[in-house]
């Protein structure tokens, strides 16, 4: 995902849809209507009960709960791997009833957390799996799993011919979704993907994958155990409590600042406050104007600089731009140029894409309650404050939540 | 054994080698006939044992019962019915490779990953579908596995049906060698019903590793 290239080469032309949009289809609404499953005879307690949801199309919606909540009954209801005792489930207006379980399933991805790749199957046939089923021709199957296996970051001719015994857990949970999307369905089903990988390579995947999202635009049903990863994924979260109730159905945002009962909050964990700071982003907030003064410049000017401003600090930076570190009035006391070994340093780098949670703690962790936003080039564009994250986090809104997850 | 006579002569072999090459063909048409017949119907009972499992105790017991019976016994079951004939022989040969390929066969089948079949139905392929193109193809090693050791036990049975006037190598070590006080018929049957053998093995082994390269790649023979 990384290293994918645009998929934009070969269905975009057919369809007439201009370059920079992904060449696929997007999703479909997935709607849920009073969906009960009882897995013994009528009376005995069901594990999913009377669930209504209604999915946007092109959105993760995260089932998340504790052990026996239904959240994986639910999800396998969708594609009939578990049979629904009654309500209406549908996929853009049509009952899945009303297919057979083997076409429905074909126009539905499905990744499991154990991965389940073929052992006997190269990862090209892997991934060619479902258009196989479908009868597509040999030469668009060829050509569709070259370009899957690009979008997910693996280069098809390095990984086409392998079986899946020769690869990594994350290379093999790459081909995983690659087969899941090889069709093209509005659909994909998630059982916690990325359960059975160790937490670093898991963060990476889950930004692989929310980026490869931002480009696909599924319906995605994506189950999990795991209330950061929810928090991280979603763009709507369903808290499910034991027996299949659902407790809570709505955005990340508002479930951490308003928690629907005790059950929710109990489940969302005490620090929810620090938790909603990981939907907004640096480039969410207002920055704060920064002084600049380059190494080198007199201090009687730098004086000046300092005293017209509301901040007790300047930033000291190099010819390019870059922050070497702060400084303080009471450091530009005497006569003559700066000395960059004056400058205190830590002033730690924050980009527009670092969360607010890792933009507080970065702050914290260095004596001046401030932090330099860079650009890509490392030059300072502005500071941010750490008064600006209690603010937020007082006020109850959240800048820029509606991308929170991008 | 007449005195004199030599464990092993040269000129008998080269003299008779149409007889050998004739018996060794025999006894390798009649290990592929029980083993292949032995397959299907073994085949069959294990897709039968797999949709009802109820079955699986009374197949495998039955199998079992068959496999014990001493095969001279079986022979004297038989001949009421079926004659001092091929179809006698064969029904005995084909009755002892069904414990060892049914019960292969269903080691192979349970043998598949449950991650690996919940994948399947959730990518839509028909139960045949999944039968055929994941099931079948992964328990493969381990049917092949149970077809080498069915075929080896079969050629060693095979020699036992001179006995009611078949066996292939076996005439030349029962007929040729024992009744005729002949050393050299025996070990010629004996030491080409061995070579049969290993031979078999082989092929199939052989034959196993062309048709499961995905299986060599996670460093397994069989």
């Amino acid at each position: 995902m990384t290293t994918a290239a645009p998929d934009d080469r070969s269905t975009v032309a057919a369809r007439g849809q201009p370059t920079d949009t992904p060449a696929s289809t997007t999703g479909a609404v997935v709607e849920l209507d009073h969906v009960t499953k009882r897995y013994g005879p009528p009376g005995t307690p069901p594990a999913v009960n009377e669930l209504s949801l209604t999915i946007p199309a092109g959105e993760i919606c995260v089932l998340v709960g504790p052990s026996g909540c239904g959240k994986t009954t639910t999800m396998k209801m969708i594609n009939r791997l578990v049979e629904p005792t009654s309500g209406r489930l549908t996929i853009d207006g049509r009952d899945v009833m009303q297919l057979s379980p083997v076409d429905l399933r074909r126009q539905i991805g499905y990744v499991i957390q154990q991965v389940g790749l073929f052992p006997h199957m190269t990862v090209g046939d892997n991934t060619g799996v479902v258009p196989r089923l479908l009868r597509w021709p040999e030469a668009r199957i060829r050509e569709r799993v070259e370009e899957l296996l690009d979008l997910v970051g693996l280069e098809a001719a390095a990984y086409r011919d392998r079986y899946p015994s020769e690869l990594s857990g994350g290379e093999r949970q790459r081909v995983g979704v690659a087969r899941a999307l090889a069709a093209d369905p509005p659909v994909m089903l998630m059982d916690e993907p990325f359960g059975a990988v160790d937490p670093i390579r898991r963060d990476r995947l889950q930004n692989e994958f929310l980026r490869l999202q931002s480009r696909v635009r599924k319906t995605i049903v994506f189950v999990t155990h795991d209330v950061d990863e929810a928090i991280k994924m979603a763009d709507r979260i369903a808290i499910l409590q034991r027996g299949g109730i659902l407790a809570q159905y709505d955005t990340p945002d508002a479930i951490l600042s308003h928690p629907a009962n005790e059950f929710v909050e109990r489940f969302v964990g005490a620090d929810r406050g620090l938790k909603r700071l990981s939907l907004a982003r640096v480039r969410d907030l207002e920055l704060i104007r920064p002084v600049l003064v380059r190494a080198g410049t007199d201090r009687t000017d730098a004086r000046r600089e300092l005293q017209a401003s509301a901040i007790g600090f300047a930033l000291l930076v190099d010819d390019g731009g870059r922050p070497l570190g702060w400084i303080r009035d009471t450091d530009v006391d005497e006569q003559g140029p700066i000395d960059p070994e004056q400058a205190t340093p830590g002033a730690s780098l924050i980009e527009p894409e670092t969360t607010l949670r890792d933009a507080l703690s970065t702050m914290l962790a260095s004596s001046v309650q401030l932090g330099a936003v860079v650009d890509q080039n490392e030059r300072v564009v502005g500071l941010i404050s750490v008064d600006q994250i209690s603010e937020v986090l007082q006020s109850g809104n959240l800048p820029g939540s509606t991308d929170a997850t991008g | 054994m007449p005195p004199g006579e030599p464990l092993l002569r040269p000129d008998w072999v080269v003299n008779n080698l149409d007889v050998i090459g004739e018996r060794l063909a025999e006894h390798l048409g009649m290990t592929a006939t029980a083993v292949g017949v032995g397959f299907v119907i073994s085949f069959v009972l294990a897709l039968l044992i797999r949709r009802r499992r109820a079955l699986h105790a009374t197949v495998v017991g039955a199998a079992g019962i068959l496999y014990a019976i001493p095969s001279l016994a079986l022979f004297a079951f038989l001949i009421p019915f079926s004659g001092i004939s091929f179809v006698t022989a064969e029904i005995a040969l084909v009755s002892y490779t069904l414990l060892i390929l049914v019960r292969n066969i269903l080691l192979g089948l349970d043998s598949v990953p449950s991650d690996v079949l919940e994948a399947a139905d959730g990518m839509g392929y028909t139960s045949r579908q999944r039968l055929w193109r994941v099931e079948l193809p992964i328990a493969l090693p381990i049917i092949v596995a149970g077809l080498r050791i069915a075929t080896v036990t079969t050629i060693g049975l095979v020699t036992v049906t001179s006995l009611i006037g078949q066996g292939g190598l076996g005439y030349l070590i029962v007929v040729a060698g024992i009744n005729a006080f002949f050393p050299t018929a025996i070990y010629v049957g004996a030491l080409l019903s061995v070579a049969l053998a290993v031979a078999a093995d082989a092929l199939l082994l052989a034959v196993q590793r062309r048709l499961t390269p995905w299986s060599a790649a996670r460093g397994e023979t069989s």
